[in-house]
């Protein structure tokens, strides 16, 4: 089982065609991580905290 | 230091497990089960509660019985299992050792710390603050602490988790991209990242505050910030089932995803838009304006819910192709009326699917619309939904994978025949119920963490309809099989981990791989090779997927509709 798909399998610096932007992102978790950390701190928990900073205190 | 780099391939399966990630993984789960086991008594008392007919505890212990019930199923089973998910997807679906397992047990132990003191607190009985412990509400400082400690321990453990995608690349042990599996993974891991660090920026000031060194916490923005972290978690659990679905379709049929570019752009939106939705906690909360509510519940939100409705799809069918590979090409439905109907993990995962999109989704985005949410916000419609989604969902999904492990991971046979598949029935056909109902009794206004809605002896009361309480009942009554259920779960996964018949392995061994190499890669068991040939109908490889979806789209456009339609009386315009 173990040798039938080992010889057709390509490592990885001989690919030849040129990977994909799209599959390039997908594939660095690290960007990923900073993208899932950035968007939802900016739209969700900045904004939100800045709309209740600036609501005006009552007197 | 010496690395230790032992492997065990699973005899059965093919799978590869670095020593230490094994023991890791096995600890995991049998802390996520002792929580679950908590969580389950809990849930007596809490559901003979509720149900009114039989109103068994008194107020202060039900509250009590709440919080903890709430904290130990929805946090430390769900979490703890996840963690076993992460080091499975890392280390052994990318045949890696594991990173720095010395780190990964101080994340373990604190984990286990942070529970046990979380759980002490509200024992205490002056902890009484349900799991979302809103501020101005205070609870003993042991309360944050320990689920402070606890999420150290989560993040600690999912930077081993990178930490080993980066030995996997580094040493090569997988070519061109990460298993779907392990992506979905990383998915999670991402959010449980986002999750956690919010979870601390509000609870060590809660906990200072409760020590008495800050004076004030404002409570809009507690429950702001704490949304971003009590949503977010679910979110992470969304990120491991729906992975766990792929897995299972892969184990059970041997299935390949239909398109590995679509499911991993579903992931990517989860990554992008999911933890957005947090927002919709807070829509009847005054001083967030429309724009900010609106744009992240259902702008962002509706990215987030196409995503799982691409998984949604795409798992029944890639199923579903499978199944047409194997013969069972005739008309729309022969693939899942020959489907493994015996089988627990794939009746486990599917009653998953069908149980999160059509109860938990649908009710979700419902309930997700700023102006529908007026109608259900605070009733019994809430916990309804998220047992949807957390309990028939990911629990689920969850006890089906775990009757996958227990031969792998523990090598013994899953005890007492095919109770198993009659647990993943009475579980998820129980739960299903248990949800409708509490949706219903909640649609007509019965409140959710409510102790007494008879409200006897009280000077002001409200008569609800009378099928609320007929709602409440059946609720009751379902509820009771759920138990039933899980009791089954627990009494089969204890049984067969510590007392099951072993497997042999006669031609057993732990191989020691040379420093810098990892096993010598073998294709992983699963998964079929090559597909879509010559299978289908009208043009499709999938086409019962697709009328599947259709009648889905159908139940929740009109579901949609109705709501509004409804809120158009509860709320009239003259
Ligand atoms: C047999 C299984 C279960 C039964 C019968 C059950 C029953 C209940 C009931 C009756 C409530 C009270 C609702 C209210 O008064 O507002 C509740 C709340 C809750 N349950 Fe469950 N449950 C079960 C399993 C689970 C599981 C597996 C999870 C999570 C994975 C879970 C998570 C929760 C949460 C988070 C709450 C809300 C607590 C709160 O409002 O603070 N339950 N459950
Ligand atoms: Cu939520």
């Amino acid at each position: 089982m173990a040798n039938t798909t080992e010889s057709n399998v390509p490592g990885d610096d001989v690919l030849e065609e040129p990977v994909p932007a799209m599959q390039q992102l997908l594939d660095n978790p690290f960007l990923l991580l900073f993208i899932g950390i950035a968007v939802p701190t900016v739209l969700y928990t900045i904004w939100g905290v800045m709309e209740i900073v600036n609501l005006p205190i009552a007197k | 230091m010496a690395v230790n780099r032992n492997f065990r391939t699973c005899p059965t399966t093919g799978l590869v497990f670095h020593e230490p990630a094994e023991k890791l993984m096995r600890w995991n789960a049998v802390v996520a089960v002792v929580a679950l086991l908590i969580g389950g008594v809990l849930a007596i008392g809490v559901l003979l509660t509720r149900w009114q007919a039989v109103h068994l505890l008194q107020a202060d212990l039900f509250y009590q019985f709440l919080t903890a019930h709430g904290l130990n199923m929805l946090v430390f089973w769900i979490i703890f299992f996840e963690m076993a998910i992460l080091y499975f997807a890392s280390s052994t679906l990318l045949r890696c050792r594991l990173a720095t397992p010395g780190m990964a047990w101080v994340g373990f132990w604190l984990m286990v710390v942070g529970a046990l003191l979380n759980n002490y607190a509200v024992l205490r009985g002056d902890s009484s603050v349900m799991f979302t412990s809103y501020a101005p509400m205070g609870a003993h400082p042991t309360f944050y602490a320990g689920l402070i400690l606890f999420a150290v321990g989560a993040l600690i453990a999912c930077f081993v988790f990178f930490g080993t995608l980066v030995i996997a690349k580094a040493e090569r042990t997988y070519h061109g991209s990460v298993p779907l599996v392990t992506f979905g993974a990383i998915t999670a891991a991402i959010i449980a990242v986002f999750t956690i660090a919010t979870g601390a920026i509000i609870l060590i000031p809660t906990l200072l505050w409760s020590l008495g060194l800050i004076e004030h916490i404002d409570s809009l923005m507690y429950r702001t910030i704490w949304w971003g972290f009590g949503h977010s978690s679910q979110q992470i659990n969304v990120a491991a089932h729906v992975s766990v679905w792929y897995a299972g379709a892969a184990v059970v049929f041997g299935a390949k995803p239909m398109s590995e570019k679509v499911s991993r752009t579903a992931f990517l939106l989860y990554i992008f838009f999911l933890q957005l939705a947090s927002a919709h906690h807070l829509l009847a909360d005054p001083g967030l304006t429309s724009n900010w509510k609106i744009f992240n519940t259902s702008y962002a939100m509706y990215l987030a819910v196409l995503a799982s409705m691409v998984h949604g799809l795409t798992v029944p069918g890639s199923i579903e192709v499978a199944q047409r590979q194997k013969g069972f090409n005739n008309g729309l439905f022969e693939w899942l009326r020959k489907a493994p109907w015996g089988n627990a993990p794939f009746v486990a995962v599917f009653i998953s699917i069908v149980g999160f999109g059509f109860l938990g989704g649908i009710s979700g985005v419902m309930m997700g619309t700023e102006q529908l949410n007026l109608i259900i916000h605070n009733t019994l419609y809430v916990p309804g939904h998220f047992h949807a989604t957390v309990v028939i969902g990911t629990t689920l999904a969850f006890m089906g994978l775990t009757y996958f492990l227990i031969p792998v991971l523990f090598r013994r046979k899953v005890a007492f025949g095919n109770m198993a598949t009659w647990q993943a029935y009475i579980f998820g056909i129980s739960m299903s119920g248990f949800s409708v109902f509490m949706m219903g009794a909640g649609t007509l206004g019965a409140p959710r963490r409510h102790w007494d809605i008879s409200f006897a002896g009280n000077p002001f009361g409200y008569e609800f309809p009378a099928t609320a309480w007929l709602m409440i009942a059946l609720m009751g009554i379902f509820g009771v099989g759920a138990l039933v259920g899980g009791a089954m779960y627990l009494a089969i996964t204890v049984y067969s981990v510590f007392l099951g018949e072993k497997i042999q392995t006669p031609d057993f061994a732990t191989v020691s791989a040379k420093r810098g190499m990892a096993p010598a890669p073998q294709p992983v068991a699963v998964g079929a090779t090559g597909h879509g040939a010559g299978v289908g109908a009208w043009g499709m490889v999938a086409p019962g997927t697709f009328v599947l979806a259709l009648v889905f789209l159908t139940s929740f456009v009109l579901y949609y509709f109705v709501n509004w339609k409804y809120l158009s009386t509860v709320w009239p315009l003259r």
